[in-house]
């Protein structure tokens, strides 16, 4: 009976966490199944690659992913020579050569991914005034995170009647983003992109596949945390429930 | 001198002759510190609370090797901690959960020491000792919170500092020392890191008086009455083994946060980095500060607020006067029983409260509920202490374990 108040009183404390926050906005989020959930969880490494192409070929063109770096991409399934190659493709300017100039060279595995904008105004200038986030804590920036990602990526609609006063000049309506009015256009569309691994890309396959990628960016070491904790965990409850009979055994002869 | 002992054992005499170390420990937590043998295990909660302490010092000291407190650089070396660091993900989910298991722990043995009279006399000043450590756990958790410098850190570093603003005449003298400037800024980022690193060693000094408080008048029991020697059994191995138990049992609620939920007590604002333009919709504190928050906001004017706030904790100090029962347990005390639960139940209402935006229902449950906090102690307990008949005592712990075969 103590226990039951104890836990009741435990769950009830931990459920303080959650509520916090989810009271404030009503948003019906579109649930997918990711392979990450769940206890054993892991990522799809083709997924990820999918995405990756994704973020590569649209996204980056406005978003920074500025925790990744070329050699992370190993991570998700690309050698070290796919890495080099992919990291060539972009040029970075360095400081500084021996004159004291600044130069131009192929990007390496060890550099970050370059940022699309220079800095915060010109970004702005180019996007109507809005600064378009960086992308590489986003699901976990976000309640819902990779289902908010999804369904903020599919959410686009025409505003219903009541709102189409409202909406601001290069605004677009948004069924999940905060206020519905977002500054970013509906990207995706089908067939925008061949994915290489030739996975027919729907919109909703390349926003479901972007979101995975992105949580990977997010939370990179989820696999490794979910499978050192069984093993933590298994190791716990040995500990445990030796640690009860060794009690029990001790406490035999006293009465109480 | 025996000539039977081997040089080991000899050594060992010799050495505590001259620091007698070992025996100090078997005094204060050993084979020679009675304890009364009916502690159910809501008594584990003190040995587990040292035990999380240890846990947050020493992945706070090596979270300190890789972390920078610069206002350019904190959250981008978390992140590398989270990322590049060997382990380091695991370091920080576990110093970040293990601050609001910290928090859970110490709640449950607070509220364990109000059911059973824990700080009634001669347990005193064991009982302040006990209300320091909860504030200076307060502002260290505070502190470290500011630390990632994400959204929520620095919103919430700047509404709280701004609290003391609020005290007349040197309020804002107070808020510029603590910023270290006009602003929440990289000054505060650095006293903040400072003291974060400083106060659990200090938490340490205060934990060591509480723990000597303890050992002059000895643990309280579930019954609430003194325990004769022929109640007692040695701390070692019986409240080891039971401590150990408690600790595997604490670790699988506690793992199980770290490697599969590490974010669900944290906020997401604050894995958007610190922007001073921009202010979160709903600035809320971690969920262990909510029903102070709600306190604070129960009443417009601000002072009044910082006032019932602070009033919470401080009134704390003197209900070993306020209750006017000389009987310990509340299994005894059929009134202030209920009222114990009532209270209980006040203060997660209040967290509720402390979690929504302070209008309208959560408003009026706030005001409900923050009259109701003061009213327990103020009115209640000392009225209830000389109303209620307690139900009679049990003569000795042995007796009621003793009677029971006939009953």
């Amino acid at each position: 009976m103590r226990i039951v108040l104890f836990a009741a009183a435990a769950i009830t404390l931990l459920g303080f966490a959650p509520a916090t926050t989810q009271a404030a906005g009503e948003v019906v989020l579109d649930h997918q199944e990711w392979s990450f959930d769940g206890p054993f969880g892991r990522f799809d490494r083709q997924q990820l690659q999918r995405g990756f192409q994704v973020y590569r070929e649209i996204c980056s063109s406005c978003h920074g992913l500025d925790y990744i770096a070329f050699r992370n991409l190993k991570a998700i399934g690309y050698s070290e020579d796919q890495t080099k190659v992919l990291a060539s493709e972009y040029t970075l300017e360095e400081c500084c050569d021996d004159q004291g100039d600044i130069f131009d060279r192929p990007a390496i595995p060890a550099d970050y991914m370059p940022n699309p904008y220079p800095n915060e105004q010109f970004a702005r200038a180019s996007n109507n005034g809005a600064l378009p986030p960086d992308l590489s804590l986003m699901t976990k920036a976000r309640h819902g995170g990779p289902d908010y990602m999804y369904s903020l990526i599919i959410g686009y609609q025409d505003p219903p009647a009541e709102m189409e006063a409202e909406m601001m000049d290069g605004m677009y309506y948004n069924t999940v983003f905060e206020g519905n009015q977002i500054a970013m256009a509906q990207q995706l569309f089908d067939e925008l992109i061949e994915y290489s691994d030739g996975t027919p890309a729907t919109t909703e396959q390349m926003a479901k596949d972007v979101s995975a990628f992105l949580h990977w960016a997010a939370e990179p070491k989820l696999e490794v945390r979910k499978q050192t904790g069984i093993r933590v965990l298994l190791f716990t409850f040995i500990f445990t429930v030796l640690a009860y009979f060794l009690k029990r055994r001790i406490w035999a002869d006293v009465k109480h | 001198m025996s000539t039977e002992k081997g040089w080991g054992m000899q050594a060992f005499d010799w050495f505590e002759e001259r620091l007698p170390i070992v025996s100090f420990i078997d005094h204060s937590i050993g084979s020679k510190y009675p304890a009364p043998k009916n502690l159910n295990y809501y008594w584990n909660f003190g040995s587990l609370a040292l035990f999380i302490m240890v846990v947050l010092i020493m992945t706070g000291i090596l979270l300190a090797m890789s972390y920078t407190p610069h206002v350019d650089h904190a959250f981008q070396s978390v992140e590398r901690i989270m990322r590049d660091v060997n382990s380091g993900w695991l370091l920080r989910y576990m110093h970040a959960n293990g601050a609001s298991f910290f928090f859970i722990v110490v709640y449950i043995h607070i509220f364990r020491g109000l059911y059973y009279g824990s700080y009634k006399a001669p347990r005193e000043v064991l009982w302040w000792l006990g209300i320091i450590i909860m504030l200076l756990m307060m502002a260290t958790a505070f502190m470290g919170y500011v630390l990632p410098w994400g959204q929520m850190s620095f919103w919430g570093a700047t509404v709280i500092t701004n609290l003391f603003s609020a005290i007349p005449i040197i309020g804002d003298e107070i808020v510029t020392l603590l910023w270290g400037g006009f602003s929440v800024d990289n000054p505060t980022l650095n006293r903040f890191f400072a003291l974060h690193y400083l106060m659990p060693f200090v938490l340490v000094g205060v934990v060591v008086l509480h723990i000597w408080a303890l050992h002059i008048p000895g643990s309280n029991n579930p019954l609430g009455i003194e325990a004769t020697p022929k109640d007692k059994i040695p701390f070692h191995p019986y409240y080891t083994s039971k401590d150990a138990f408690g600790v595997g049992v604490f670790l699988l609620a506690y793992f199980t946060v770290v490697f599969w939920f590490p974010n669900a007590m944290g906020h997401t604002d604050n894995y958007i980095p610190a922007n001073p333009l921009s202010t979160p919709a709903h600035i809320v504190p971690e969920w262990y500060f909510l029903p102070f928050y709600a306190i604070l906001r129960s009443i417009d004017d601000k002072l009044t607020g910082v006032i019932l706030m602070f009033g919470s904790i401080l009134i704390l100090f003197v209900i070993p006067w306020l209750d006017t029962s000389r009987v310990r347990s509340a299994t005894f005390r059929p009134i202030f029983k209920v009222l114990f639960w009532i209270f209980l139940i006040d203060c997660m209402v209040l967290g509720w409260c402390g979690s929504q935006l302070p209008e309208g229902i959560p408003l009026i449950l706030t005001r409900v509920g923050t009259f109701w906090y003061f009213f327990h102690f103020l009115v209640l307990m000392p009225v209830i202490g000389w109303i209620e008949t307690p139900k009679p005592l049990p003569t000795s712990i042995s007796t009621p374990v003793v009677a029971k075969p006939a009953e």
